[in-house]
Formats: C-alpha cells, sequence, structure tokens
C-alpha cells in the first residue's frame, strides 16, 4: 500500500516513518507538515493510506478529510480521543491511533486497512453492462471483461462468488443474487442456492445433479422443473 | 515529579542505533522550538495560540513515559480550549517543561 503521513509535528511524522519501515506491504511515498499541501499532492497523485493528524493548526484533520473527493483509506494518529466518534462517521476511516503509538497497535491497524482493501478493492464486482454478451469485473483495480457465453458456472463461496468460464475462473467480492439480476435469463439458471448455471454448457442431467464440464452441480428440487422447462427435449 | 526517560524510544528502534539517534536528534531540535513558540503564546495569552503549543508539545511527554504530567496537560490543554487560563495548571505545566530541558542536555 502506497501511503502519506499528514502531521505537523515532526517528532510524530519520524515516529510513523519508524513504524513504516516495520511492515512489509507499506510504501512510504510522501509526508507533509501541512495538511493544504497534502491536498495538493492528491489532486495529482493517487495514494492508498493516510496516517492522518487530527490536531493541527489552522486545517484539522477533520476539515482535510471534507475536503478529499475520493478518499483514500485513513487512519488517524492523534493524540485526542474526544474525536473517534465523529471520526468513525466516515466509511473510509480504517482506525485511530492514539500517541504515542505502539508497534503492535500499528500493526493491528494496517491488518485492518489490508483486510478493507481485499475486500472493497482487490475482489470488488463492479458489474458495468456494456452489451448483452458481456460484463465486466473488478479485479485488483483493473476492468474485466468477461463474455457471458464462456461462464458455464457461477458458485457462491462464502461473500465471493467464483465465476467459472472456459479460459479462467474469476473470484469477485460479491453475490449470487447480485450477479444473477446481471445475467440473460436465456443462458443462465440458478439450480440451487449456491450455484448458477449456463443452460447450454450441461452435458448431462441426472436425477438431483447436472453435469457441466468437469462439474458436477447439485441441483433443487425446487428448481428442476424450471430446469427441465429449458432444456430442448426430444 | 516523575523523570522522563527513554522507554518508548528504546522500543521503537528495537536496537537499531541510526533510529535512536534520529528520534532523539529529532526531539532535541523540535522540543526548543515549541518551548520558544509556547512562551510566546502565553506571553500574549492567546488562548488558541497556548492550546496548540501544549497540545503539540503534550506528545512529547508520552514520548518521555511522562504519563502523569501528560495528564495534566491534558487537563491544562482543555483548560485553554474554554478560554481558562489555571495558573497551577500553568506551573505545573511550564516545570515539567523545565525537567524535560534539563533531561535533553543529558542525552
Amino acid at each position: 500500500m502506497n501511503c502519506i503521513i499528514v502531521d505537523d509535528e515532526k517528532m510524530a511524522r519520524v515516529i510513523i516513518k519508524t513504524l513504516c519501515k516495520s511492515i512489509k506491504s507499506l510504501n512510504l511515498v510522501q509526508e507533509f507538515s501541512s495538511a493544504i499541501d497534502a491536498i495538493k499532492y492528491l489532486n495529482e497523485n493517487q495514494i492508498d493510506l493516510i496516517f492522518l493528524d487530527i490536531h493541527m493548526p489552522g486545517f484539522s484533520g477533520l476539515d482535510f478529510i471534507k475536503t478529499l473527493k475520493n478518499p483514500p483509506k485513513i487512519i488517524f494518529t492523534t493524540a485526542d480521543p474526544q474525536f473517534a466518534i465523529e471520526a468513525f462517521e466516515y466509511d473510509f476511516i480504517v482506525d485511530y491511533l492514539l500517541k504515542p503509538i505502539e508497534l503492535p497497535r500499528f500493526i493491528k491497524a494496517i491488518k485492518k486497512a489490508e483486510k478493507l482493501s481485499l475486500s472493497q478493492d482487490k475482489f470488488d464486482i463492479k458489474i458495468n453492462n456494456s452489451t448483452d454478451n458481456d460484463f465486466y469485473v473488478n479485479i485488483d483495480r483493473r476492468l474485466i471483461k468477461i463474455d457471458l457465453p464462456t461462464i458455464y458456472l457461477i458458485e457462491a463461496k462464502g461473500d465471493y462468488i467464483n465465476i467459472k468460464t472456459d479460459e479462467k475462473n474469476y473470484v469477485v467480492h460479491s453475490t449470487l443474487k447480485k450477479i444473477e439480476g446481471k445475467l440473460p435469463d436465456s443462458l443462465f439458471l440458478k439450480v440451487h442456492r449456491s450455484y448458477i448455471i449456463n443452460v447450454k454448457k450441461i452435458i448431462d442431467i441426472e436425477d438431483n445433479s447436472v453435469l457441466i464440464k468437469k462439474d458436477v452441480i447439485p441441483v433443487s428440487r425446487s428448481n428442476r422443473p424450471e430446469l427441465m422447462k429449458r432444456l430442448d427435449l426430444l | 515529579m516523575e523523570k522522563p526517560n527513554l522507554e518508548y524510544i528504546e522500543k521503537l528502534s528495537r536496537g537499531n542505533e541510526s533510529i535512536r539517534n534520529e528520534l532523539i536528534n529529532v526531539i532535541k531540535t523540535e522540543f526548543p522550538n515549541e518551548l520558544k513558540k509556547y512562551h510566546i503564546s502565553a506571553k500574549n495569552i492567546d488562548f488558541k495560540q497556548i492550546e496548540d503549543n501544549v497540545h503539540r508539545i503534550k506528545h512529547k511527554f508520552s514520548i518521555l513515559g511522562l504519563e502523569t504530567s501528560y495528564e495534566t496537560a491534558n487537563n491544562f490543554e482543555k483548560s485553554l480550549r474554554e478560554h481558562r487560563l489555571d495558573n497551577a495548571q500553568k506551573e505545573y505545566f511550564e516545570n515539567v517543561l523545565e525537567v524535560i530541558s534539563e533531561f535533553l542536555k543529558t542525552i
């Protein structure tokens, strides 16, 4: 994660810089003694995480976050416990560290930020209907086009779905319910609470299951009539 | 009155001499400037400025392990926010500043 520090006190910046060095996944790209300078920087650069002091002369950390159009994740580093409630009103506030910051507490905050990155950025699904034949998923901040006819199976995996295509599989943070609405009825059918299949890819059907590629997928009793209706039976 | 110590700095630097020296150098450079700014604001009885300076300085209290002094600085800051200049709090705070100034000469 690329991060910056915004704190008017040099000692505080040096401490956070020292703590950052202990964490391999953190790349400290810049530090600012003034919130205004940080805003200018953020207008031209994209970063993942800000360590932000609240009590700064002239322009507080809380004023600062109100100016951000597309805020990255923020960890407050402050000596003021009284702002915690207000700070957590913002979704992008990851944690609230009280000075002097100890390494174990710092590590805990970074883990929270990383976890949030995984759920919000890395695996976040952003399905945009481009045509009837494809959609896009956001993986690692790249929008990847998936051709609908190549999908043969979508399976629920906890908070994620696994989209299996002829080429490869895509694990994205979403639900079957969310993706179901984006898929054409002519191709896809939910046959079980955990599975949506491409009916054109069915190889064979047994009583309570279908074979798609090498996957045997259960068919729930309530969905079986709809499945049978979709098939071109001789 | 409690005595300053380098426990936090030692813990943070984890035996790395250059990190330890950097932290000590920063505190030795930054503290006298903050002290000067505090005294100017106190002389001018500028509540907002005094409050800002007390806030910045109190972080040094906690870095130097002065837990009780940190709490009294918190109370002093709160009084200033309410535009009250409590002489007992001010005197205690300034005594701590002197103790720190003397301590920094020894490290």
